[in-house]
């Protein structure tokens, strides 16, 4: 590994905040349901950070707060040392489905963004940069292909290539293999965790699986609901790089089984 | 599915073997099925007229329909009056749909895109809508006279709703997520409008070009029955007054023709824009 990609796109060392919340509350105006309070929370240059938490803890309320897309009720937001204050490029994320379009090609929905940001000139010049994604991911050779010709789990790798294509500082992940089969979902994983550490990226999991979380991070958040807050951060201690293996350790099932009751706590609220 | 039921069980004492029957429809090609019924209407037809059921008067024998339609064929090719005729009904069809197309588009997208377009104009649209539109006929004649002009109005009046409706729909299919993608990607309003709402839509905004160009021709002869005029509406209406009622029949023939081409012509385009969706023959729900 080259010098340089010990220096994310902005310069952070590996470790340093990239991401940090703090008391960041959100209130529903329409029927003042406190969907978050007193968030606080600090993504690290390099981690793996997963949220996890019944339906109505907050969570993708978290999500959309930390992608710009909802303001919240108070709190600071802030990433690479400026307040985030509605939808930035150093912001990918990505969504439970592809959600690539038809009249596109694999590679013309990859330089999306750029077209979006920047025009159809500098979409066009981004075009090498997807395909070198396309490579990383193992999608070389599709790059003129239409997504209806993708499978579930090549349509996902497309979207982490259209992510990635604007080299943001952190990834959003709001259940990005859910909607794929088990198996595809492992080695999905595997090949995110891969991409993620190539990339030295900063990762924000949504999820609702708990193996999936412990496998994934370093840091689970254990949100509660009623109001949403953070119960908890549980750090995982297992070694890098995580293997699908690691999943029928002792130490594992000892992590998943301590998130699991602290779940279902939760559920008895 | 019915191959599970139709698979017929053969023991030869060792193994049993499940034969697969293929339905016999499925073993006939379009082609054949379609020159069958075709034949079998010929048939009853010629059947009905020669031994007297009908009287001649009110059906003509499919013999004397197709040479009347020779006739009018000669007539068309030679450049006759009717060939003027039918091109004052071609114009009125084409200016009545481009005028339906470009009114239903900009509507279904007030309707479609904004909240007030939604709110205030739709439930208006709607009322019109379920109007019976063709009672507008006399009015578009005393508004814009007996030439080609009242008759462009009713078949773009007629046109138009299901194009509104169309456009709107479209607009609205785009799902959460992608909106949600746009949005992250800080996309403005007009972007999210032109690169994702429209294509994502353009299935549901061909549904109601079709529809519509299915009403453009009834609307534009509709305006002629009503408004008089020189096109072939009026041609028919001529005829069906003297009685000639294989002249009426050719003349609805060739003017079908027009009709389907029209159509033609917009599933063919849609065939080229929205390559990406594949559609059932003859479908109006994309």
């Amino acid at each position: 590994m080259t010098a340089a990609l010990v220096h994310d796109y902005a310069g952070a060392p590996i470790g340093a905040p990239v991401y940090e919340l703090s008391n960041v509350s959100k209130t529903y105006a329409r029927n003042l349901v406190v969907a978050l309070q007193d968030v606080n929370l600090t993504l690290r240059k390099g981690s793996f950070t997963s949220v996890i938490g019944s339906s109505g803890c907050g969570k993708s309320t978290l999500l959309k707060i930390m992608a710009g897309l909802i303001p919240p009720t108070k709190g600071r937001v802030v990433l690479q040392g400026k307040p985030v204050t509605g939808p930035r490029r150093d912001i990918g994320m990505m969504f439970q489905q592809a959600t690539l379009f038809p009249w596109k090609t694999a590679a013309e929905n990859i330089v999306l963004p750029i077209e979006i940001r920047d025009g159809k000139a500098a979409a066009k010049k981004a075009l090498d940069k997807a395909h070198e994604l396309m490579e990383l991911v193992g999608l070389k050779g599709f790059e003129n292909v239409f997504p209806n010709e993708l499978s579930g789990g090549m349509a996902q790798r497309t979207s982490i290539c259209r992510m990635l294509i604007t080299e943001p500082a952190v990834l959003l992940l709001d259940e990005p293999f859910s909607a794929l089969d088990e198996l595809s979902r492992d080695m999905m994983n595997m090949e995110l965790q891969r991409i993620c550490r190539e990339q030295e990226a900063t990762a924000f999991l949504v999820t609702h699986s708990i193996q999936e979380a412990v496998i994934l991070s370093d840091e689970i958040v254990v949100m509660k609901p009623r109001p949403g807050r953070i119960a908890e951060v549980v750090k995982v201690d297992l070694p890098r790089p995580r293997t699908l293996h690691m999943m029928t350790t002792h130490e594992f099932g000892e992590i998943v089984d301590y998130i699991r009751g602290m779940l279902d706590k939760g559920e008895d609220m | 599915m019915s191959d599970v039921q139709t698979d017929r069980a053969v023991d030869d004492g060792q193994d049993t073997v499940w034969v697969q029957e293929v339905a016999f429809i499925d073993s006939v090609p379009r082609w054949a099925a379609m020159t069958f019924v075709f034949v079998v209407f010929i048939g009853v037809w010629q059947l009905v007229t020669s031994l007297g059921i009908v009287s001649p008067i009110i059906l003509p024998t499919p013999w004397e329909t197709l040479e009347d339609m020779i006739f009018v064929g000669q007539n068309l090719l030679t450049g006759g009056y009717m060939l003027g005729a039918l091109w004052i009904t071609i114009k009125e069809v084409i200016y009545g749909f481009a005028l339906a197309i470009a009114i239903g588009f900009s509507l279904g997208v007030l309707v479609g895109e904004t909240a007030f377009g939604e709110k205030a104009v739709m439930p208006y649209l709607v009322a019109i809508d379920t109007m019976p539109k063709v009672a507008f006929a006399p009015l578009f004649v005393a508004w814009l006279g007996f030439g080609i002009e009242s008759k462009v109005a009713l078949a773009a009046f007629i046109a138009t709703f299901p194009i509104v409706v169309g456009t709107a729909a479209g607009l609205h299919s785009a799902d959460e997520n992608a909106r949600m993608l746009f949005k992250t990607m800080g996309a403005s309003r007009w972007q999210t409008l032109i690169k994702m709402k429209l294509p994502t839509g353009l299935p549901q905004i061909f549904t109601g070009l079709k529809i519509g160009a299915v009403g453009v021709m009834a609307g534009a002869i509709t305006g002629e029955f009503l408004g008089g005029g020189r096109g072939f509406g009026e041609l028919i209406r001529v005829a069906a007054s003297q009685l000639n009622t294989p002249r009426v029949f050719s003349l609805i023939l060739y003017l079908s023709l027009v009709g389907l081409a029209l159509y033609a012509l917009v599933t063919w385009t849609q065939r080229k824009v929205v390559f990406w969706h594949k559609e059932r023959v003859g479908a109006y729900d994309g």
